[in-house]
C-alpha cells in the first residue's frame, strides 16, 4: 500500500497541476476554486490539530474563522474609509497589509481560543461540542448585531490587501500566498505531531489516565493545542475574507464548523493530508454537481455516509489500507 | 526502622451509606513488597484511587516521602515520585511501544513543552525509555504498534511505563492479572529484584505471587484492614482465613 508521505506529497503536486493547468489554457475561476479549495483546507488542518490529534470535537471552530475573517474586514475597511480604529485606550490606523492582518489574525483567534479553551475543556464528549457550539453561536449573533461593521450584511473591501512585492489581485499570485500558507501549516502540523507535546497530546486523547500517571496534565496539554488550533482556523479565516473581499456573519455559522469537521472526516481524521484532501473534493463537488442540481449536498451526504461506514480512516486510510487512528 | 515511602492515615471514604475505606492505615517502607490483599469489593479500588489521586478521602492523609499529597492531583503526585501500573493496560493502542514508554520519560523529565524537535530524536529521552524496555524485555518489539502487542506483552510494557519514571514506591494494581503461568512467573522474578530500588505496593489476587513476594501483607475487607503480617502470620491468622482465604484455601 501507499505511504502517508507520497499521498501527501501526490495530493498536493496534484492541486498545484491544475493549477498550472488553469494557468496555461487561461481559467482564472478554476485557480480561485483551487485557491478557495487551499483556504478551507489550512482551517480543517487547524481543526484537526485540535480534533485528530487531541480529539476535541469543536463545533465551534467557525469562531476562529470568523474573527480571522473580521480581524481582515475591520482591519481593511478602517484603511479603505481612511477612519482610526478606536480602541478604548488607544486608536490605531487600518491596514491593507496581508502580514499584519496576519498577525492580527493568529493573535485574535489564539486568544479567543484560550478563553473558549478554558471554560469548555472542562468538560468533554457531547457536552464539550455542545459549549463550542454554543460560542459559535453567540459570535454569531453578536456580528449579526454588530452594526458598525455591517451587521448581518457584512462588510465588503473593494480591493484585495498587498503583500510585498506582489499583485495579489492576480489570482494565481494570491493562489500562491495560500498554497504556501497550508504548505508551512501542514509542516507545523506535521512537527508537532512528532514532537514531545504531539506524543503527549496523542496519548492524552487515548488514555487520559496514563498521562496523568506520568505526572502530565491532559487539560494543559489539550489547552495549547486548542490554541494552537484556532489561531491556523483564524489565519484561514483571514484569507477566505481576502478571496472574497467580503466578511459577513456567516463565517461564524455553525454549518461552518460542521463542514470543516466533514472535510476532515472525509480525508481522514487525524491524517496530515485529510482535511486538503476533504476541502478538494468538498470544492471540487459544490462547483460540478453544484452546476448541475441545487441538492447536490446529497451526494456529498452519500459520499460521507460511505466513508464513516465503510472507511473509518477517511481517503487516506482506505489509500494507505490502514485503518484510521479512530477505530 | 526508616520511614516510610508512602502512607496513608486513617483514610476513610463513603459512598452514601457504605464505607469503602473506614480507617486505613497501610506503611510501605523502602525495600519492601507490601501486598495488599482482600475479596472483591473490599474496597481495594477505592484505596487505590485515594492514593494515587482519583478520588479525595473524606478525611484522613496520603503522606508520599513525608509529603502530605492528600489534596494533590494526580500528576502531582506522579511528579512527586508515585509510579502506577493499570490493572488493565492503559497505554495508547495506536503508538509504538517506544512511543509509550517515552510518555513516562517526558513526564519524569517534566518538559512536554516541546513542539518542534522529534520526540524519537531526543537521546536522553529515548535512552531512558529504551533502557526501560530492555529491562522489562521489550527492547526488541519497540517499533511494533502497541496494539499488536499480545496481552502478557501489554503487561511488560505496563511495568515499564512506570520504570521509566524512575519513582520512589511503585503501585501495582494486579500486575499479574491475565498472565500464563510462565509469564507470572518471569514477572514475579523481575518484581523481586525491583524492590531494591523502589518499594512496591502490590495489589494483586494471584495468591501464588502474593506468597512469593511479599514481605508483608495486609488483608482488606469490608474496606478495613483486618491483618497486617508477614506471609506466615497472614496464612496463620484465623480472621484472614474466615474473610478471605477461608473460601478457596
Amino acid at each position: 500500500m501507499i505511504g502517508e508521505r507520497s499521498i501527501t506529497l501526490v495530493v498536493l503536486g496534484l492541486l498545484l497541476a491544475v493549477v498550472a493547468w488553469a494557468l496555461v489554457v487561461d481559467e482564472p475561476f478554476t485557480i480561485t476554486l483551487a485557491t478557495r479549495a487551499a483556504i478551507l483546507a489550512l482551517a480543517a488542518v487547524g481543526l484537526n490539530i485540535a480534533l485528530g490529534i487531541g480529539g476535541m470535537v469543536s463545533l465551534g471552530h467557525a469562531v476562529f474563522f470568523g474573527l480571522g475573517g473580521y480581524a481582515m474586514g475591520i482591519l481593511a475597511y478602517h484603511a479603505q474609509s481612511f477612519s482610526a480604529l478606536d480602541l478604548g485606550l488607544v486608536s490605531v490606523a487600518g491596514t491593507k497589509s496581508m502580514p499584519v492582518i496576519w498577525l492580527v489574525a493568529l493573535g485574535v483567534s489564539a486568544l479567543a481560543a484560550l478563553l473558549i479553551g478554558l471554560l469548555s475543556l472542562r468538560t468533554s464528549g457531547v457536552y464539550f461540542i455542545m459549549i463550542t457550539l454554543a460560542f459559535g453561536q453567540m459570535f454569531y449573533y453578536f456580528a449579526i448585531s454588530w452594526s458598525a461593521y455591517g451587521g448581518e450584511d457584512g462588510l465588503s473591501i473593494y480591493v484585495r490587501n498587498g503583500f510585498p512585492g506582489l499583485n495579489t489581485l492576480v489570482p494565481i499570485q494570491f493562489f500562491g500566498i495560500c498554497f504556501a500558507l497550508l504548505c508551512a501549516a501542514l509542516f507545523l502540523n506535521a512537527r508537532l505531531r512528532a514532537s514531545p507535546f504531539g506524543l503527549a497530546l496523542n496519548a492524552a486523547r487515548q488514555v487520559p489516565a496514563r498521562i496523568e500517571t506520568v505526572g502530565l496534565t491532559p487539560f494543559r496539554l489539550k489547552l495549547v493545542a486548542f490554541v494552537i488550533s484556532g489561531a491556523i482556523t483564524g489565519l484561514a479565516g483571514a484569507l477566505f475574507a481576502d478571496l472574497n473581499r467580503f466578511v459577513s456573519p456567516t463565517m461564524f455559522s455553525w454549518q461552518l464548523s460542521g463542514e470543516l469537521i466533514v472535510l476532515i472526516v472525509i480525508g481522514g481524521v487525524g491524517r496530515l493530508i485529510g482535511p486538503v484532501i476533504g476541502a478538494c473534493l468538498f470544492v471540487a463537488l459544490e462547483h460540478w454537481l453544484g452546476g448541475l442540481t441545487e441538492f447536490w449536498h446529497v451526494y456529498l451526504g452519500a459520499i460521507l455516509l460511505g466513508i464513516v461506514l465503510f472507511a473509518r480512516g477517511g481517503i487516506v486510510g482506505l489509500l494507505t489500507g490502514r485503518e484510521g487512528p479512530h477505530v | 526502622m526508616s520511614d516510610p515511602i508512602l502512607s496513608t492515615h486513617n483514610l476513610v471514604k463513603a459512598f452514601g451509606a457504605l464505607t469503602a475505606t473506614d480507617d486505613v492505615s497501610i506503611d510501605l517502607f523502602p525495600g519492601e513488597i507490601h501486598a495488599l490483599i482482600g475479596p472483591n469489593g473490599a474496597g481495594k479500588s477505592t484505596l487505590i484511587a485515594q492514593i494515587c489521586g482519583g478520588l479525595t478521602p473524606d478525611s484522613g492523609r496520603v503522606v508520599l516521602q513525608g509529603r502530605d499529597v492528600t489534596q494533590d492531583s494526580t500528576a502531582v503526585r506522579a511528579r512527586a515520585g508515585l509510579g502506577r501500573t493499570f490493572q488493565i493496560s492503559a497505554l495508547a493502542m495506536e503508538d509504538t511501544v517506544l512511543e509509550n514508554a517515552l510518555l513516562g520519560a517526558l513526564g519524569a523529565s517534566h518538559r512536554p513543552w516541546r513542539f518542534w524537535r522529534k520526540a524519537l530524536s531526543d537521546k536522553a529521552l529515548c535512552e531512558r525509555a529504551l533502557s526501560a524496555l530492555e529491562r522489562v524485555g521489550l527492547a526488541d518489539d519497540k517499533d511494533r504498534r502497541t496494539s499488536e502487542l499480545s496481552h502478557g506483552q501489554r503487561r511488560q510494557l505496563e511495568v515499564a511505563v512506570a520504570l521509566t519514571l524512575e519513582p520512589r514506591a511503585f503501585l501495582m494494581d494486579e500486575p499479574m492479572a491475565g498472565l500464563g503461568t510462565g509469564g507470572s512467573q518471569r514477572l514475579i522474578g523481575f518484581l523481586d529484584g525491583l524492590r531494591g530500588e523502589a518499594p512496591i505496593l502490590l495489589v494483586e489476587h494471584d495468591m501464588d505471587a502474593v506468597f512469593a513476594l511479599a514481605d508483608r501483607i495486609s488483608v482488606l475487607a469490608s474496606g478495613q484492614v483486618i491483618a497486617t503480617g508477614t506471609v506466615d502470620e497472614i496464612r496463620r491468622d484465623p480472621a484472614v482465613r474466615e474473610a478471605y482465604l477461608g473460601e478457596d484455601a
